[in-house]
């Protein structure tokens, strides 16, 4: 039984400790012991499903042991986390009956597969995003029109590109300690074929040795290439990093060994990250930070 | 530029996705919903009785405009008319809303070097890609309406001529030998 403890804390800050783990050749069965875990954000919710889903495919569902306080597995409930997991791990963590519509909770763990799942997250978010936009993130009322937009585009690129399901989920925090402000997190992961493998055919030609994790995902990011050769393709990515660039948020992207980001001043964390432990599909987070001034 | 253009055809594209998409939706997101809306739309332009046609596409009874669906709907329905290939002689005038629309419809026309005709609320505009003296000569057949073969050459001169018949080819206004120029939104209210 290999065991992977999960660390009293997961965000997007630490989660290259699960990955490293997670991403093992080791065949025997996983066990994910969150006993500890007493905070949680989404980018750590999606990494632990995907995980689960990664260890699963060496033949034997892995288990996973819930935190032990209760703030935290309620909190997990209220975030449609042991819905989701019900289908990757053994037991446990699929006993309980999702919560609906959980009044504190911006986007629960959603699953992503098809364009109806998109229109889904599109229509959810905007009964709720309005206040939790305006009050914590001082962002205009009209904002939620844009954070809908970048939903919609964050999760086509699961339909469109990835050739997997995937998930997304946000919440919002108070991180009166870390930044003196509230931020909107969302977090969108799927185990699909990554950035690099869906560029391959169109443009690894041109790139020749250069061709790569990093390459592939700077050319997405940066340049906006996409597989298709259509003009219009590549936008989406694009304007999400426009958007959160104008609410000085950050964009990450990870994908295979590579994690690349739009980062602020706020963030200490670097543009591009390569030779991190190789990992299936993509992982994206948004933070958007509350107005100030 | 051939016969007057039929009278004008308005569209509701918010009804259209609720057609083609949903009853409940309301959101204009996705490729795939684009792609249905934008087939509805050729399909109510094909049944217009002569070309061209001059069709008022309505957003606002859309609350979400993603770039993907801008893209399919507005961007890709210009070029599919645009092309030598085109099915039909049509003009397309847009009417959005405010600045939830107006980021999406910029981006998407500006990718493609096009521009279009729209209504944000507050009067007609020119959106996208055009060149100073195209929005110049915009602008003064948008204020004027309708201006005569005569004084065309003598209000714009022999160059200003070629922009606005450049704006015609761009389906951006109306010009014939024998009428002289139209702005698209005069044609709209008095085809």
């Amino acid at each position: 039984m290999r065991v992977i403890e999960i660390p009293r804390s997961l965000d997007y800050r630490n989660v290259e400790h699960i990955y490293e783990q997670a991403a093992g050749d080791d065949s025997s069965p996983v066990l994910f012991d969150a006993r500890r875990l007493r905070w949680i954000d989404p980018n750590g919710m999606l990494l632990l499903l995907a995980a689960g889903q990664v260890a699963a495919r060496s033949g034997t569902a892995p288990r996973i042991s819930l935190p032990a306080r209760q703030e935290v597995t309620g909190y997990l409930e209220r975030m449609g986390f042991h819905h989701a997991a019900a289908g990757i791990f053994r037991s446990g963590a699929g006993t309980r009956r999702r919560s609906r519509s959980a009044s504190d909770v911006l986007l629960e763990i959603t699953p992503v597969t098809t364009n109806s799942d998109v229109h889904d997250v599109v229509d959810r978010v905007q009964a709720r995003a309005g206040a939790i936009l305006s009050t914590a993130l001082r962002y205009p009322r009209s904002a939620v029109v844009q954070f809908s937009v970048i939903l919609s585009e964050v999760c086509q690129n699961i339909v469109e590109h990835a050739e997997a399901p995937g998930w997304v989920a946000a919440q919002a925090y108070n991180w009166q300690k870390r930044l003196g402000r509230h931020v909107a997190v969302i977090a969108v992961s799927d185990l699909g074929c990554g950035f690099r493998a869906s560029l391959e055919a169109e443009h690894a030609a041109r790139f020749g040795d250069r061709w790569g994790d990093a390459t592939a995902l700077e050319a997405a990011f940066l340049l906006g290439l996409t597989r298709f050769a259509d003009t219009g393709r590549g936008q989406g990515i694009q304007q999400i990093r426009k958007q959160v660039g104008r609410w000085q948020g950050i964009l990450s992207i990870r994908s295979g060994t590579v994690r690349i980001a739009d980062t602020p001043d706020w963030s200490s964390r670097p543009p591009l990250e390569e030779g991190l432990t190789h990992f299936p599909g993509s992982q994206i987070n948004i933070i958007l930070p509350e107005r100030t001034g | 530029m051939g016969e007057s253009p039929t009278p004008l055809l308005t569209i509701d594209v918010g009804a259209i996705v609720g057609d083609a998409v949903a009853p409940a939706r309301r959101d204009l997101v996705t490729r795939p919903t684009g792609r249905a809306v934008r087939e509805a739309i050729e399909v109510r332009i094909a049944r217009t009785t002569r070309a061209p046609s001059v069709s008022l596409l309505d957003f606002s009874q859309v609350r979400i405009l993603d770039f993907s669906c801008a893209d399919e709907v507005i961007a890709k329905l210009l070029v599919r008319y645009l092309r030598r290939d085109r099915p039909r002689e049509a003009f397309f005038l847009f009417r959005a809303v405010g600045d939830n629309h107006r980021h999406a419809v910029e981006e998407v026309l500006g990718r493609h070097g096009l521009a279009a005709v729209c209504n944000l609320g507050g009067g007609y505009e020119l959106l996208g890609s055009a060149t100073g003296e195209e929005r110049t000569a915009w602008r003064a057949l948008e204020h004027k309406g309708r201006i005569g073969p005569g004084e065309l050459a003598a209000r714009f001169g022999e160059d200003g001529v070629l922009v606005i018949r450049g704006l015609a080819d761009r389906r951006l206004a109306w010009y014939g030998r024998t009428d002289g120029a139209c702005a698209l939104s005069t044609l709209a209210r008095n085809p």
